[in-house]
């Protein structure tokens, strides 16, 4: 007997494409492209014969000082999370429709009534469920992401390496790929907290709508923003309207896109202030990932997000259309 | 324990009918019950409250749990087939025993790999390529597999072809069936389940309107074909139906003895199919 990771199996099972295959399929093209990218450039390279800067590469570890090369360091990081963000961004859709689905496809095609046949409670399913949307698919994305940086450095290295570069001093040495992998999975349990009013949203929606969840997780949240807009709602709460638009419904749409907590948490100053790759890589670090679980509000959010599981929970037990 | 299911008063609105409209009846360890009526008597919701997927009001106890508070643990002692198509299309033939496997505890695999060696069904196919035929295989396979005390069939055999239907009964009385064990159906296809019944529930409006044995069933209704000559006297002890084969009257007869309705002519137990057809006259009207 061993219910709980045997449901984790089974929605793995039958969302191999999105939680697997997805995210590989999008580093892989991320890697093709960069190939191809680099190909491209070295053609041009060759047929007009420009010569970077007029030092050869080789010369660029002596030319460069230690400031510099921490910089390069740092530009190399963000080329390496850069070539991850390219699985979360395939995350932050399959999470979002595997869970405005999971409730939903399960009634449509009456499959609910066999996995309800077996001893396994609602909420056991219904966990199991919001387990695999934010723990087992963002794993999986993180280690194909990591993945796809290691493979984007092979390539640089690679193209170092023909143009009679030595790649170790000039791309492993100076780069810290390995922070850049311990900030991207030290950052998961933040997703955890940040993506579960997203997910509750979703899955209630899921859990409830006799058709079309998709248009009622997007139209009640949209609309109600309009009503808010419409009537200046946010003004008896001395806020301005656009509050409404950025702390309800984006929160309620958007959470689930990884790294979102930044867009969110962030004024937009932040970005202004940034003019450097060493700014860029603190964004992108664990400890800052961590300090946004310090605001009450994220919290509010993630319990209101458990509010919702709890009510698809119920929903799941009583709903009586199959 | 005397009875796997109790239920007393089971009532349940919808919207604007009474799906169930103090239903009462009690099933009895070791017997294989027909549980039938017309569409919309209330059958399946009957079930769903048996297998506490539906809120209702009045008292039920099913192996001793209410199925509204209980489900939980009522699962591991309860298996139920809905119908055909209930299976999960995209799941495959291993990946469902290995699931079945892993969340119950009374499960058997080796009773579910011997009953689908018997059958066409490979391991890596997924149940959208199986036949109608083989998803039910399958799925009784799976639920053979599982040492349940009640089993629940819903309509399990509908859109078979008789082959696939006759194995069905066949195999769910030779290799499940014993007398711990007990099985409610509900049908359409009235004459195939006929002989492996041992009990009766007729169900119309929402109520039980019949609940006997089949022995019972066999003492109390008499059909007899009566030639004309007898007619008269025949009609006079109230026949609850009456129908013409050959020009013969056939009337069934509720609780009137077999010795007095002799002398009128051959006398024979009816089917099932023609007690329900009478009991439930004027339903569709």
């Amino acid at each position: 007997m061993k219910t709980f990771p045997t449901l984790l199996k089974r929605e793995f099972w039958e969302h191999k494409g999105g939680f697997f295959w997805a995210p590989i399929v999008a580093s892989s093209a991320f890697l093709i492209l960069s190939m191809m990218a680099v190909i491209t450039a070295e053609v041009i390279g060759k047929k007009s014969g420009v010569q970077i800067n007029g030092i050869h590469i080789n010369a660029l570890t002596d030319k460069l000082g230690p400031d510099a090369m921490s910089k390069l360091g740092m530009g190399l990081d963000v080329s390496f999370f850069m070539a991850a963000t390219w699985a979360y961004v395939t995350l932050a859709f399959v999470v979002f429709f595997y869970c405005l689905g999971c409730l939903f496809d399960e009634r449509k095609d009456r499959s609910v009534l066999f996995w309800k046949s077996l001893p396994v409670s609602d909420r056991d399913t219904v966990l199991a469920k919001v387990a695999s949307a934010i723990v087992v698919a963002p794993l999986i994305a993180t280690v194909v992401g990591v993945i796809a940086g290691f493979g984007f450095f092979v390539l640089i290295s690679a193209v170092v390496f023909f143009h009679g570069g030595n790649p170790l001093a000039l791309i492993w040495g100076p780069a810290n790929p390995l922070t850049v992998v311990f900030n991207l999975f030290a950052a998961l349990p933040v997703y955890v907290v940040w993506a579960l009013p997203t997910v509750g949203w979703l899955m209630l929606c899921s859990a409830w709508a006799k058709s079309k969840p998709f248009l009622w997780a997007l139209m009640i949240p949209v609309l109600s923003g309009i009503l808010v807009s419409w009537f200046d709602v946010m003004q008896l709460f001395s806020l301005k309207t656009g509050w409404f638009w950025s702390h309800v419904v984006a929160r309620l749409l958007g959470s689930a896109l990884p790294g979102a907590d930044i867009l969110f948490r962030g004024d937009m100053e932040m970005f202004e202030r940034m003019n450097g790759p060493e700014d860029m890589a603190s964004l992108f670090g664990a400890g800052h990932a961590w300090a946004g679980l310090a605001s009450v509000e994220v919290w509010l959010w993630a319990a209101a997000g458990a509010a919702m599981i709890v009510a698809a929970i119920r929903l799941r037990r009583w709903r009586d259309d199959a | 324990m005397a009875s796997v299911v109790n239920a007393r008063n089971l009532r349940k609105r919808y919207k604007n009918t009474n799906a169930m409209d103090g239903v009462s009846f009690e099933l009895p360890v070791g017997r294989i019950v027909g549980l039938i009526g017309p569409n919309g008597a209330g059958k399946t919701t009957a079930l769903k409250a048996v297998l506490g997927l539906i809120q209702f009001e009045g008292e039920l106890s099913v192996l001793g749990l209410d199925p509204r508070t209980q489900r939980d643990a009522l699962m591991e002692q309860v298996c139920f087939i809905a119908d055909v198509a209930v299976l999960p299309r995209w799941i495959r033939v291993s990946q469902a025993i290995d699931f079945v496997e892993g969340v119950h505890p009374r499960f058997d695999r080796a009773k579910c790999e011997a009953a689908l060696a018997h059958t066409k069904i490979k391991r890596n196919s997924r149940v959208k390529e199986l036949s109608k035929g083989m998803i039910v295989q399958l799925h009784l396979a799976l639920v053979m597999a599982i040492d349940a005390k009640l089993l629940v069939l819903d309509e399990p055999t509908l859109g078979l072809d008789i082959v696939y239907r006759k194995q069905f009964y066949q195999n769910l009385l030779e290799q499940y069936f014993d007398d711990e064990k007990t099985i409610l159906i509900t049908t359409h296809q009235v004459e195939e389940i006929e002989h492996i019944l041992t009990d009766l529930l007729f169900i119309r409006d929402g109520k039980i309107s019949l609940s006997t044995s089949m022995d019972d069933m066999a003492e109390r209704f008499v059909e007899v074909m009566v030639s004309a000559e007898h007619a008269e006297a025949a009609r006079a002890l109230k026949p609850i139906d009456e129908r013409q084969v050959f020009g013969k009257a056939v009337m069934l007869f509720d609780g009137i003895p077999r010795a007095q309705l002799a002398g009128f002519g051959e006398t024979r137990t009816p089917g099932i199919a023609d007690l329900f057809v009478a009991s439930m006259k004027g339903t569709y009207a």
